[in-house]
């Protein structure tokens, strides 16, 4: 992990463990999931599991729409070479935002 | 965003825990489907309908009001009608399905009764206490709600001696088969898709003709139905629950020839349907997508869950016929 994803991302990354089995660390960034999501959104999924995984929470926050947007269809899954869960990720990132509203 | 995204879930998430179902259907319309069928109450094996095709004309029905009320000055205050909704039931103000919508969607669970009985499989039912499965409120991550309704579920099925819950949609056969267990101690409920049992049941020279990825000629059928169809898998049974070949082998020992349009089985494209609450527009430019990919294969289609039937037949907009895979399965025996 870099330096930023220690200063900002073990708080995140825990809270997010706390949740349930996230895993978007493991996440190389190679953009495949993008290229074969129906939704076509830049940031879904892999700028925002880059962005949960370095603990960006604020940037999180501001792709809440992104968060909510996803079909939980599993496509990406389907041909992500790391095995992430990324459907699992993102319904935990809706645990998560869904808590700091006052759920 | 129709609404802001918080105040839809809310609504939702507060009608799961005081109503137990994200949209409290009243049960006599919940259980209107068994009319007649002289079905079994409980029992070791069940049909369990998880109310999610019944439900699907009042999910309609909340999107329309949601869009009445986003483009409207009252979508300021819906906080305030979130608030509102624990009192008083907000999805009670919206209107009402029509008597059509209602007898359309409750055709499914009745031909799935005939496909088993046809099978020689005699399925008990839960009546009204064949709950809906929290699936909705799960993917929004509702979890500790569904965790507390999962419970009622399995209180519920205990009390009914059930052993074996056959399902009828992707979405219950997934949150029963594989995210009860991770929320519930003690769940040893076997549950299986009708699809799954169905093709159990065919006889093997059935499933040796049936050739799921191929396009056999298309084969005379009694009904009035198509003899060559565009299969559209559900992502939740494709990549989800490993439901993908029997499909193919029920339409297939049914004379009905299978067309794979561009993306199939494990790789199936999404409907759009679980953007339709929240994300309307969104939802319906998904579907319009995979009407396409569909059409270049056929103008008949078939489809195996409610939301994925509902959603592409509004994107198709008349120009593609979708039906879900039991009147398929049961025109092509030539009894609806
Ligand atoms: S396909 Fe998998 S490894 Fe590649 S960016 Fe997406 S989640 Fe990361
Ligand atoms: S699960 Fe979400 S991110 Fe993955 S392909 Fe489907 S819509 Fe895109």
């Amino acid at each position: 992990m870099t330096a930023l994803a220690t200063v900002g991302g073990a708080a995140l990354g825990d809270k997010l463990r706390a949740l349930g089995a996230f895993d978007a660390e493991t996440c190389m960034s190679c953009g495949i999931c993008t290229a074969t999501c129906p939704l076509g959104i830049d940031v879904l999924p892999r700028q925002l599991l880059r962005h949960a995984a370095l603990g960006l929470e604020q940037r999180i926050r501001d792709e809440q729409e992104v968060v909510f947007s996803c079909l939980l269809c599993r496509a990406c899954e389907q041909s992500c070479p790391a095995g992430v869960h990324i459907a699992q990720d993102i319904r935990l990132l809706r645990r998560w935002l869904l808590e700091q509203g006052g759920e | 965003m129709a609404l802001a995204t918080a105040d839809v879930v809310g609504i939702l998430g507060d009608n799961l825990r005081l109503r137990g179902s994200v949209l409290p259907i009243p049960n006599r319309r919940a259980v209107h489907w068994t009319r007649g069928l002289e079905l079994r109450r409980g029992g070791a094996t069940v049909l369990y309908t998880g109310q999610m095709y019944q439900l699907v004309p009042y999910i309609e029905r909340l999107v329309a009001a949601e869009q009445q009320l986003a483009d409207s000055p009252l979508a300021r205050f819906t906080g305030l009608g979130r608030r509102v909704n624990r009192i008083v039931n907000v999805s009670a103000f919206m209107g009402r399905p029509s008597r059509t919508e209602r007898e359309r969607s409750e055709e499914a669970p009745r031909r799935v009764v005939a496909l088993l009985r046809g099978a020689g499989v005699e399925p008990g039912c839960l009546f009204e206490d064949d709950l809906y499965s929290g699936t909705l409120a799960y993917d929004l991550g509702l979890d500790e709600l569904v965790a507390a309704h999962a419970r009622r579920v399995q209180a519920v099925l205990r009390r009914h001696g059930v052993r074996t819950a056959i399902t009828i949609d992707p979405h219950t056969t997934h949150m029963l088969r594989t995210i009860y267990p991770t929320l519930l101690d003690g769940w040893d409920v076997d549950v299986r898709s009708y699809l799954e049992v169905l093709a159990g049941a065919l006889a093997p020279a059935d499933a040796l003709t049936a050739a799921p990825y191929a396009s056999p000629p298309p084969a005379p059928v009694s009904g009035s139905g198509a003899a060559a169809v565009a299969l559209h898998d559900s992502c939740v049974y494709a990549r989800h629950e490993g439901v993908v070949e029997e499909p193919r082998r029920l339409l297939a020992a049914a004379g009905v020839a299978v067309l794979e349009p561009e993306q199939a089985g494990k790789f199936t494209w999404c409907c759009g349907g679980p953007a339709e609450a929240l994300f309307p527009e969104r939802a319906l430019a998904t579907a319009q997508q995979r009407v396409a990919q569909l059409r270049a294969v056929s103008s008949e289609c078939v489809t195996m869950c409610p939301l994925c039937l509902v959603n592409l037949s509004k994107a198709a907009d008349g120009a593609v016929r979708f039906r879900d895979i039991a009147e398929v399965l049961l025109d092509a025996r030539g009894d609806r």
